[in-house]
């Protein structure tokens, strides 16, 4: 019985009258249209690929905060500053122990408070209140910053970010959810600046 | 038994039949290379992609156990510590392996620096070696990443303040890097995907092709001084090369880079044996603030570059720096593609490597232990020596307190003991009068914080006359304008009080 499969191989395809070139063209026209098919579902396929990516680029700032306590106004006495806790509105079971993110809170008096993020302004570092020398520190490259959130020394390009806040009842509320650095600021406070006080 | 053996040969025949792998590996194996290139100083390539293989193997292994979530993966590195049996040594491996990998890649890269081996035609085989070491960098910054504990939450932090950085799309770039507003679950998973599967996908398939361009290209002749590369002759003068005294890669080369992949493992297996896998530190609760963040060995002179450089510099040179370095390390082959090859003759190369390794060297070991981070806890930590308070006045005593109390010691030490950010203040006032000191502690200056507010006016004086018993017995920083002035002669004893 005849084999087809050795016949190819004694004969390879050279000599077959088909493969040439003139012939070859509406094969060749064929392929090219099935690439440019391929293409076009690339680009389509690509859409919801590039959106899921890049969604949270196009997000607005402001969409990630929220109204959160960061507990009891008993707990802030006027004077001090102490470490506040408080949960991220986007947070979900997943996020474990950093679901749950400190800040500073000074109650300066009378209910008028300070919230300053936990975050070095230079680095991001955590930083350290220490209410005897009533200095911020921050253990990482020394940025150093007053009561009031102000750059005392070392590298940070600006004082401490700060949380809008209000109360409401019993409850102190600051508007977070979001780390701050230098493009994604805490809130639109700076020390020193009493018109865009939150 | 002449049967089984036949029946192998038969086996193996109808195996190379199908796979064909045979012919072109034994090729391979036994190209011919440059009888000089057969040298120790060629192995640091093959045992690159060796530790790789090792990578490979107990990363696999180290998932098997690993839990990678954020709220998980910490639990699950103490559990591979202290619950699993050598789960501890297989962590040590991995950690230990990626630490030599660091090492060896920055050797293999300045031997094919000093050898001129990038030059033409092997430009590309360097471009690609490049991204290697970005690639290398980039699996030890997501390892670290997944070894969730403090350093690596507040090292994450770090990342997104550089990203901040960037003008106009600094806030979506730390969005993207974090996936999302905040550092959280799928801040973690984005970083598990890029080590387990982006990253090694792509090093895997850039070492390929960086192998198949060294065999294809053949490995870079021992460079003789005076002998130029010209692309005009340099193939011929290879092939020429090899075809007169040039030997079969395995064994006549290939004996010593097995060799030394060998020891290189038993060195990884020692360090994982002796020092034990590296944390993980505490739990990653950005609530727990007691913690002073530093990166692992090889960023070590990052985080030293951010502590140093003049802060007006520090974004520009943060933003800037990096891209001018990899572009001038990709541009290298290009821009000297051809010439000399030896080191002898090229002493620009040599100083640059030697400036390169001594900086990194001396910012590494600053970073080890920073000078420029404040002690936080000297304050209650390092007392004050009975020394400095014996025979002293209540006032001077009270200096003292006052000098523990405000936190000074966090930065300035007394006998080296204490914060190295500010000067030692054990002589300080042999160079400052007490009216400097007094405006230097109020009012501040530099990296000093003013602590106008903080002290009353009698602290005040008890610190300053507390500095001012420290120095032994060397004379007191003097006023000389001052008796000038008063008309009174230079000899008279300084009337501090008055002051």
């Amino acid at each position: 019985m005849k084999n087809p499969l050795k016949d190819l191989i004694k004969n390879p395809i050279v000599e077959n009258p088909m493969n040439e070139p003139s012939e070859h063209s509406r094969r060749k026209f064929l392929f090219k249209v099935a690439l440019l098919l391929n293409g076009a579902v690339g680009a389509v396929l690509a859409v919801p690929v590039f959106g899921y990516l890049f969604g949270p680029f196009f997000r607005k700032n402001s969409s990630y905060n929220n109204w959160v306590s960061v507990g009891n106004l008993e707990q802030f006495p006027p004077g001090e500053t102490r470490l506040g806790k408080y949960r991220n509105p986007t947070g979900t079971p997943a996020d474990g122990q950093t679901r749950t993110l400190p800040c500073w809170v000074r109650h300066i008096a009378n209910n008028q408070f300070q919230v300053f993020a936990i975050n070095c302004a230079h680095m991001d570092c955590p930083v350290h209140w220490f209410p005897q020398s009533e200095l911020f520190m921050c253990p990482c490259h020394g940025g150093v910053y007053y009561q009031d959130g102000a750059v005392a020394a070392g590298p940070p390009p600006r004082g401490l970010f700060q949380y809008k806040y209000r109360i409401v009842g019993n409850q102190l509320l600051i508007w977070a959810g979001e780390l701050p650095t230098l493009s994604t600021e805490a809130s639109l406070a700076r020390p020193g600046c009493s018109s865009c006080q939150g | 038994m002449p049967g089984l053996k036949q029946k192998g040969i038969a086996l193996y025949h109808w195996l190379d039949r199908r796979l064909g792998f045979v012919k072109p590996i034994t090729e391979a194996a036994e190209h011919p290379i440059p009888a000089s290139s057969a040298s120790w100083w060629y192995v640091f390539g093959s045992a690159a992609s060796v530790i790789l293989m090792l990578q490979v193997v107990t990363g696999i292994l180290l998932a098997l156990v690993y839990t990678p979530t954020a709220r998980d993966a910490w639990n699950s590195l103490n559990f591979l510590n202290h619950g699993l049996t050598l789960g501890w040594f297989l962590r040590a491996l991995h950690g230990w392996g990626s630490d030599f990998m660091i090492a060896i890649v920055l050797i293999h890269m300045t031997q094919v620096f000093m050898f001129g081996a990038y030059k033409f035609p092997r430009e590309l085989t360097w471009i690609v070696g490049v991204f290697l070491l970005l690639l290398t960098l980039g699996m030890a910054f997501t390892g670290q990443v997944l070894r969730f504990d403090q350093d690596a939450y507040w090292g994450l932090g770090i990342g997104a303040s550089i990203m901040g950085r960037v003008p106009w799309i600094g806030g979506w770039l730390v969005h993207f890097m974090l996936g999302g507003p905040i550092i959280g679950a799928t801040t973690f998973s984005r970083f598990f995907a890029l080590h387990v599967f982006i990253i090694p996908g792509i090093l895997i398939v850039l070492v390929g092709v960086h192998v198949w361009m060294v065999l294809r290209l053949g490995i870079n002749e021992w460079p003789m001084p005076g002998r130029l590369v010209r692309r005009s002759t340099y193939l011929k003068e290879y092939e020429a090369e090899i075809h007169k005294d040039g030997v079969p890669f395995v064994p006549d080369a290939a004996w010593k880079d097995v060799m030394f992949s060998a020891v290189i493992i038993l060195a990884i297996m020692a360090c994982a044996i002796f020092f034990g896998p590296v944390g993980p530190s505490g739990p990653p609760d950005p609530t727990i603030i007691q913690t002073a963040p530093k990166p692992d060995v090889a960023f070590l002179w990052i985080y030293a570059i951010f502590a140093l450089a003049p802060p007006h510099l520090e974004t520009a040179l943060l933003l800037i720096a990096p891209i001018a370095v990899i572009c001038v390390m990709l541009g290298l082959p290009l821009y000297a593609g051809e010439g000399e090859k030896h080191w002898s003759r090229r002493p620009v190369a040599v100083l640059m490597v030697c400036v390169i390794a001594v900086s990194l060297a001396i910012l590494t070991s600053l970073g080890e232990h920073p000078p420029w981070s404040p002690v936080m806890d000297a304050w209650s930590a390092d007392p004050v020596q009975p020394k400095y308070l014996k025979d002293r006045t209540p006032l001077e005593r009270r200096g003292a307190v006052v000098f523990q109390q405000m936190q000074c010691r966090n930065c300035h030490s007394l006998d080296g003991v204490g914060g190295k950010r500010g000067p030692e203040l054990n002589r300080v006032a042999t160079q400052m009068t007490e009216s400097q000191l007094i405006r230097q502690v109020l009012q501040g200056s530099g990296n000093m914080p003013a602590y106008g507010s903080a002290l009353s006016p009698q602290e005040t004086t008890a610190l300053v006359r507390f500095l001012e018993t420290l120095n032994g017995n060397q004379m007191p920083a003097r006023n000389l304008a001052r008796p000038l002035a008063e008309g009174t002669p230079l000899a008279e004893p300084r009337q501090g009080s008055k002051e």
